[in-house]
């Protein structure tokens, strides 16, 4: 029994370790200041993905990402861990997506692919953390799916269940789905294992059209561009639009109803705790205050 | 996030080496895996490019998992249960981690399995790894053994054998016993052929053997019955899944708490000859440790590295009197001093590694076709340099590994005797490294030889040769001159023709020799790179001077008959 399995990945900036820099004047990401990364959540459901490669040999991974030309490095950072190749969504109609015109982008993407068992990605990314990705594909799709995941427990691919254990409050349950489905990973689960030596050796050189065209651009040459010819798999494939058979309204900014008002830099200052006991007076005193400091309405 | 390789853009620096280029030729045979497998270098910059990659891995998986495991497999440890070894669970994530890398079996060929890489990429690894948990070093690096079995064993095992080792299982090298330590020639375990079973059969104890529940193990024992000496011993290989062989204690230690050191009872247990028979100690042992005393110099580097960060960082945090202890001279004269010691001594690791690697890559072309004239001297050249300067590399990093962790609590003052600090964890590891894979007592034996037939001296007078920049061209008058002195404290002590005396001031003619290598590498280091060496250099070579003057004044001092003071 073997398993087609996408991987939806995300490369967000490093959030984790913000600094003063991190935002610009303008109130966005100051993408320079921060470095680039596989979105965390994403590796913890690519670590799932991988040990049902391990457990049900012949089963593939593909890593389907949405991004600039540089979001290759996602895909390569994925074979390097043991993926058998990826998509990069890659089109300037796409820019400037919210999570609408984002699951709208990956779900048309999977039909293309087409061929597929289990559909697994983060719980959210780092840099919007709003987890509504993974639920809108699977909406779109029209598959069941199963969110905080934790652990794949069991695969019957001949009945077509799957079986995961999830995180909730206080503890986990255990519940079945049919196949295909959509799996989103809660960062509880297992890390992801390192990059290998070898597949780390073997894929160094993939690389997606843009950056290739991004070091020939001033003239200079391909190095080892033999290579790209005797090993296909060094080609990571993009896709635009076009490829997915899109629709242009409902790709990027124009498919994306969200509307950022402002952006404010928050610092949160320390103060003691305070007790609340469960009487209408205090919970009413405590609406009065969020609603007077603006932390809520 | 802690990277181990990124973080000492020293290791960078030691790769990039010039004498790579001849490596890379000799190991990768002008390149010709790359149509055969499709992880194989195509050229130079490409495997080198390699190695740089593989050694982040090993850095980013050193920084993340073993080093933040390291406080945890320290208090736990393993644990012995019906004769098998259980590890600590951090030290079960992080062979789990180095497994799923794909970073064992390193130097083997690809056609087993293994990544092919040069001696000296893998000892960078196993220093990093070090520098994260030492005890856990031991566990992985041991995969080293399997490049005495590639040596010597037949097609057959390696066929058997080293895919295993490749794909993650675990080594161990069984040598010592209860009364055979330093003496391996005293070693009883016994081998008899059985001729019903068209095998041979292993009986007795070995003790203090490091990972002593091992997938495979390498095997000293006797086969030539009546026999005492070491013309009686051989090598055999052991196989854990035929059974035989069972943990009878693990030993309490003070340091390396994560890795096992095991008492190992041999019952009847079926092993095969590796090699041929009788050559046990004198050339596969011997082989065996030589290697495995490159791996202690460079845990002995990894310490000293991870001594000089914790002792830097605490320096630089710490404030009394109004300021930070590091604007202190006492204190930044500690640090500026193992940070020299650390760089001489991984400069004098490297270069160890690098002649190792061509002797080898040499050795191992013999194996399929005859090496040209050239290709024979250069094989011997390089052969006699890595069997000098092994003993330097190995007895003075392990030395200073001890002194840099002994520097690194002085610094933390009363903070670094409690239990909390990382730095008391680095001072009881460090400990074991001047010790085992033979003392530095025994490393000066290994030496001393070097020392009296002149064979440092002219090494010496060679690096005179290589051309060094004007700010360091000081520096190399002074080394001059202590070599000269080195060379009249020899011609002192062999014109009294006493292998007593000889012996009594061996370990300060070898410490002589090696400070002397080590000024005149860190000086190329800091003419190649001034800006990450020229400190050290001073540094080193102020310190390295006034260890020569000691010595000198000792050894012209010092008579035969003052001898008598010393003796019990």
């Amino acid at each position: 029994m073997s398993l087609k399995i996408v991987v939806l990945a995300k490369q967000v900036p490093d959030t984790r370790n913000v600094g003063k820099d991190a935002m610009t004047a303008e109130g966005t990401i100051n993408r320079a200041a921060l470095p680039a990364i596989f979105n965390p959540e994403d590796l913890n459901a690519l670590e799932q993905a991988l040990r049902l490669k391990e457990q049900y040999p012949g089963s593939t991974i593909t890593i389907l990402t949405m991004g600039p030309g540089r979001a290759a490095e996602i895909i390569r950072e994925g074979l390097y861990r043991g993926a058998d190749n990826g998509y990069l969504l890659t089109d300037r109609a796409f820019a400037g997506a919210d999570t609408l015109a984002t699951s709208y982008a990956l779900a048309t993407a999977i039909r293309k692919i087409k061929d597929f068992d289990v559909i697994i990605g983060g719980r959210q990314a780092i840099d919007g953390d709003t987890a509504q990705v993974g639920p809108q594909v699977a909406e779109k799709l029209g598959l069941t799916q199963i969110t905080y995941a934790e652990e794949i427990l069991n695969v019957d691919k001949a009945n077509g269940r799957i079986t995961v254990k999830r995180h909730i409050d206080g503890g986990v349950e255990t519940v079945e789905g049919p196949l295909p489905i959509v799996i989103t990973v809660n960062g509880s689960a297992a890390p992801c294992r390192p990059r290998n030596a070898k597949l780390v050796q073997k894929y160094k050189r993939a690389l997606g059209a843009q950056e290739k065209a991004a070091i020939t651009k001033e003239g200079r040459e391909l190095p080892y561009a033999g290579l790209y010819e005797k090993y296909p798999y060094l080609n990571i494939t993009e896709w635009s639009v076009a490829d997915v058979e899109g629709d242009l309204e409902q790709c990027g900014l124009s498919g994306s109803p969200t509307k950022v008002k402002a952006i404010q830099n928050i610092v949160f200052q320390t103060k003691e705790s305070k007790t609340l006991s469960g009487s209408d007076k205090d919970v009413e005193d405590l609406i009065v205050e969020l609603l007077a400091n603006h932390t809520i309405g | 996030m802690a990277n181990f390789y990124k973080d000492i853009p020293e290791l960078k620096y030691h790769l990039n080496n010039p004498m790579m280029k001849r490596i890379c030729e000799l190991k990768e045979r002008d390149y010709r895996d790359k149509d055969e497998f499709d992880y194989a270098p195509v050229d130079f910059e490409d495997a080198m490019d390699s190695y740089d990659k593989v050694l982040d891995i090993t850095g980013e998986i050193s920084g993340e998992i073993i080093a933040p495991n390291a406080e945890g497999v320290d208090a736990e440890g393993p644990r012995c249960a019906n004769g098998r070894v259980r590890y600590a669970s951090g030290t079960v994530q992080n062979l789990d981690a180095m497994v799923k890398a794909g970073l064992n079996g390193m130097t083997m060929p690809r056609r087993f399995g293994g990544l092919n890489f040069p001696i000296t990429p893998y000892t960078m690894c196993a220093e990093i790894v070090a520098a994260a948990d030492a005890g856990f070093g031991n566990i992985w690096s041991l995969q080293d053994c399997i490049e005495t079995l590639y040596e010597f064993g037949n097609e057959d095992q390696h066929s058997r054998f080293i895919p295993r080792v490749c794909a993650g299982e675990t080594m161990s090298m069984d040598l010592t016993e209860p009364d055979a330590g330093s003496d391996l020639q005293s070693v009883m375990l016994k081998a008899t052929f059985d001729e019903k079973e068209n095998c041979w059969r292993l009986n007795g104890v070995k003790r203090f053997i490091t990972n002593g529940d091992a997938d495979i193990h390498l095997v000293l024992a006797r086969s030539e019955e009546g026999t005492k000496d070491g013309r009686g011993l051989s090598m055999f290989i052991y196989d854990k899944n035929q059974g035989g062989v069972n943990v009878r204690r693990i030993e309490n230690k003070l340091g390396i708490h994560g890795s096992p050191t095991c008492e190992l009872v041999y019952k009847n247990a079926k092993a095969e000859l590796c090699g041929d028979r009788k050559l046990g100690l004198i050339k596969y042992v011997m082989a065996l440790m030589n290697g495995a005393r490159l791996g202690i110099a460079a845990q002995s580097v990894g310490l000293s590295q991870a001594a000089y960060n914790e002792g830097l960082a605490y320096a630089r945090d710490r404030k009394q009197f109004g300021k930070a202890i590091i604007d202190f001279p006492a204190v930044y004269d500690m640090l500026a001093l193992m940070k020299a010691k650390l760089d001489a001594g991984r400069s004098l690791l490297y270069q160890t590694s690098r002649y190792v690697d061509i002797y080898k890559a040499l050795d191992d072309i013999a194996r399929e076709r005859k090496l040209t004239p050239e290709e024979r001297q250069e094989q011997k050249a390089y052969a006699k340099l890595a069997d000098a300067f092994t003993p330097l590399a190995k007895g003075m990093n392990s030395e200073y590994a001890n002194q840099n962790a002994y520097d690194c609590i002085q610094i933390h003052g009363g903070s670094g005797f409690m239990l909390e600090y990382a730095c008391q964890r680095i001072y009881r590891d460090a400990r074991i490294t001047s010790i085992y894979e033979g003392t530095t007592q025994l490393q000066t034996v290994a030496a001393i030889r070097y020392v009296t037939n002149g064979s440092y001296a002219a090494t010496l007078h060679d690096f005179e040769q290589v051309p060094c920049s004007e700010e360091m061209k000081p520096l190399l008058e002074r080394i001059k001159e202590m070599t000269v002195k080195l060379e009249s404290c020899t011609g002192a002590v062999k014109e009294a023709q006493n292998q007593e005396l000889l012996d009594f001031v061996a370990r300060r003619l070898y410490e002589m020799a090696a400070v002397c290598v080590m000024s005149h590498l860190i000086v190329q280091d800091a003419t190649r790179e001034p800006e990450m060496f020229a400190k050290s250099a001073l540094v080193y070579v102020n310190y390295a001077e006034a260890e020569v003057e000691k010595h000198f004044n000792f050894i012209r001092k010092f008579k035969a008959e003052g001898l008598e003071a010393y003796r019990r």
